[in-house]
């Protein structure tokens, strides 16, 4: 539970030093109260009267709030935080006490999140993160709800201790923002794949709350006026009508969700040699990331972002957090414009613009491409396995559908099998190793050579009949593993000699095959 | 670099590991056809269904212990030079990884309870990555211990973990 680690530093500070949590934290838990009610009273204008089962649901909520507005108390009189010359303490509980420690220049990032509720009443989170991948996010030091002028003095303070503690101090230049929000990129926000899924299940969702509540929409009159005229026109009608309004639904929430995101976007240049990225509507995020912990960068270009020019540009660091945290937290741009995007990278990076740049990587062998037509074929076949399998037991018509089905099938999927061919590409430029692959979601990522920590080899049972192998270059950034898919033997250890010179070089062997041949 | 290729790491694991892969294969594909066994036994009016669900899973079982235990045998190996540790493992899907040891954060030896019957050990080798740690299992207990040894001592010499 508690880590004394380094504690015993100026044990003779004064307790005025000690920084503590606002209390307006109280109004938080006031208001966590305050969707429940709503939706109760209005579930009781509705219906007209509370059933047992509503006041039941109210009760326990009531119950829940108490639980969490007595923790919330708790926290909020145990809970405090000092900077010393070398650490940064946080104690905080009553029956389990907690005492942690964190040496300043272990500090890797110092983040301020705010969801509505907090910024409501001026507070925001304040965590810091201290570069262990695998840890969970409850390891990570955090304070919650701290208010904001506080936190943006702690946060300047905990930057500037360390920089003192290592000897350093990088001397910013005020040259304005690497990349700040441009509001013709909302014309990307409609092209967010997961809009669609969004509505499912935000619907999905709201459903099941009423239904909590015992508010059944589909009783309500124009839900039941709905249904009649649905029921009188033909079912392929139907069929497009909801997909129009899915569509539609899910482009107003995907855009909706860019908006959220990414108003008041800024990434700028820090003191300390960190890169700071601003964000969102509702809740404001704060990601800091050191530049020494960047370890290069991804290029993604899902396929609605890819047909209109633009991607998304992700920091590949370490220090981000567990894999989940570093996948909330390593965007650097909203989806832009690629050549935006590619600004970017080389700024970041301290590079020249054409780092990210697939077209001038090494091609993968011909087997590469095989490989992903075979399994094209593969789905195809299984995919129209079923309504032909179907249709012979059930009609003929069955079996001609799925094979027309099928055909038009095989073609895209083709398609899609050879472009992710073309996609494929890899090699060294500068320092930074390239790599790039993918089906739907192109990506190209930038790994520094100095990132990588060792290499893991997988080969497939086919992948061995056709010769190829796919090289995963291990790091502590970002996914741990960025791999480059099916190169030869002799693509692949090169590119790994020239990556990390001399740590293959005693396990290789000459290709007795070749050296029959020679 | 057009004719080279990487060859297998140089030691073998003990050859005790094949039965201890195979207790393990039959642990892992024994149980689910013996209880529609007995079902198939027991219940007569649903011998047909029960039959094909105990041979549907005792065929491939069957084949499972016979072919993974020497063909894993046949793939996991393993080395460790003054720079890097070099360990080959899996049987259909095959990984080779090489991790130098100036990255190596941690080295732990493991023994379950499978293990212990035949006296075998498995040595982990984790980095900074959260891509999985390198294992070396199924090398004898002695070996082991000297393994970690010889993996501590290179590791303490070189503080560098690039996270």
């Amino acid at each position: 539970m508690s880590r004394e680690s380094v504690v015993g530093t100026a044990e003779h500070a004064a307790e005025s030093e000690w920084g503590r949590l606002s209390s307006r934290l109280i109004l938080v838990n006031l208001a966590i109260l305050v969707a429940p009610v709503v939706m109760f009273l209005a579930d009781l204008a509705i219906t007209g009267d509370a059933g047992l089962q509503a006041l039941i649901t109210l009760g326990s909520l009531f119950v829940t709030f108490l639980v969490v507005s007595g923790i919330g108390l708790m926290r909020l009189f145990t809970t405090r935080y000092r900077v010393t010359e070398h650490s940064v303490e946080l104690h905080s509980g009553l029956l389990f006490r907690s005492r942690r420690s964190i040496p300043v220049d272990r500090i890797r990032s110092v983040d301020l999140t705010a969801n509505p509720v907090h910024r409501l009443f001026g507070l925001t989170t304040l965590s810091i993160g201290t570069g262990e991948q695998s840890t969970s996010a409850s390891h990570r030091l955090a304070l919650d709800g701290i208010s904001k002028a506080d936190a943006v003095e702690l946060r300047r303070r905990l930057i500037e201790a360390r920089d003192a503690r290592r000897g350093y101090a990088v001397p910013v230049e005020d040259d304005g923002p690497i990349s700040e929000l441009d509001w013709s990129w909302l014309r990307y926000g409609p092209l967010s794949v997961w809009g669609v899924g969004g509505v499912l299940i935000a619907g999905a969702s709201v459903y099941r709350t009423l239904h909590e509540l015992k508010v059944d929409p589909l009783k309500w009159g124009f839900v039941k006026d709905l249904e009649h005229r649905f029921g009188s026109v033909p079912l392929w009608y139907g069929i497009l009508a909801s997909v129009v309004v899915l569509v539609v639904l899910g482009i107003a929430g995907s855009t909706a969700t860019f908006i959220e995101s990414w108003s008041g976007y800024r990434l700028t240049r820090e003191e300390g040699g960190m890169f700071r990225v601003r964000r969102g509507l509702l809740v404001t995020r704060s990601v800091s990331i050191e530049q020494q912990r960047l370890r290069g960068v991804e290029l993604v270009e899902p396929i609605p972002l890819r047909w209109a020019r633009a991607a998304k540009l992700n920091a590949v660091a370490s220090g981000l957090g567990s894999l989940d945290d570093n996948r909330k937290r390593r965007m650097l741009t909203p989806p832009v414009p690629r050549a935006e995007a590619r600004r970017v990278a080389a700024e970041v990076l301290g590079t020249d613009r054409s780092l990210v740049l697939r077209t001038g990587l090494t091609r993968h062998p011909r087997a590469a491409l095989r490989r992903r037509v075979n399994r094209a074929l593969m789905w195809t076949v299984l995919i129209t396995a079923v309504p032909v399998g179907l249709g012979l037991w059930l009609g003929p018509g069955l079996v001609r559908g799925g094979l027309i089905g099928g055909a038009v099938l095989l073609l895209v999927l083709v398609a899609f099998a050879v472009d992710a061919y073309r996609t494929l590409g890899h090699g060294m430029r500068g320092r930074y190793l390239l790599t790039s692959s993918g089906t739907f979601a192109h990506r190209t990522v930038a790994l520094r050579q100095e990132g990588i920590i060792g290499w893991k080899i997988t080969r497939t049972p086919f992948q061995r009949r056709a010769g190829l192998f796919t090289l995963g270059a291990t790091t502590a950034a970002g996914e741990g593993v960025y791999k480059v898919h099916d190169v030869t033997d002799a693509q692949g250890i090169a590119l790994a000699e020239q990556a990390v010179p001399r740590l293959l070089l005693p396990f290789l062997e000459r290709d007795p095959r070749s050296a029959a041949r020679g | 670099m057009e004719d080279v290729r990487l060859r297998p790491p140089r030691h073998r694991v003990e050859s005790r590991a094949v039965n201890w892969w195979r207790l393990q294969s039959l642990l892992f594909a024994v149980p689910l056809p013996l209880t529609f066994g007995i079902l198939w036994a027991s219940i007569p009016p649903t011998r047909q269904i029960f039959m094909w669900l105990t041979l549907g899973f005792l065929v491939p079982g069957l084949i499972y212990v016979l072919v993974m235990p020497p063909w894993r045998y046949r793939v996991h190996r393993w080395e460790v030079t003054d720079e890097a540790v070099y360990a080959a493992s899996g049987w259909l899907w095959q990984q080779w990884r090489v991790v130098p040891l100036s990255r190596v954060q941690t080295v732990d030896t493991l023994r379950g309870p499978l293990q212990q019957i035949f006296k075998l050990s498995g040595v982990t080798v984790t980095t900074a990555s959260a891509s999985g740690a390198v294992k070396i299992k199924g090398i004898d207990h002695a070996m082991a211990d000297d393994l970690v040894a010889h993996l501590t001592r290179f590791t303490q010499a070189t503080p560098e973990d690039a996270t």
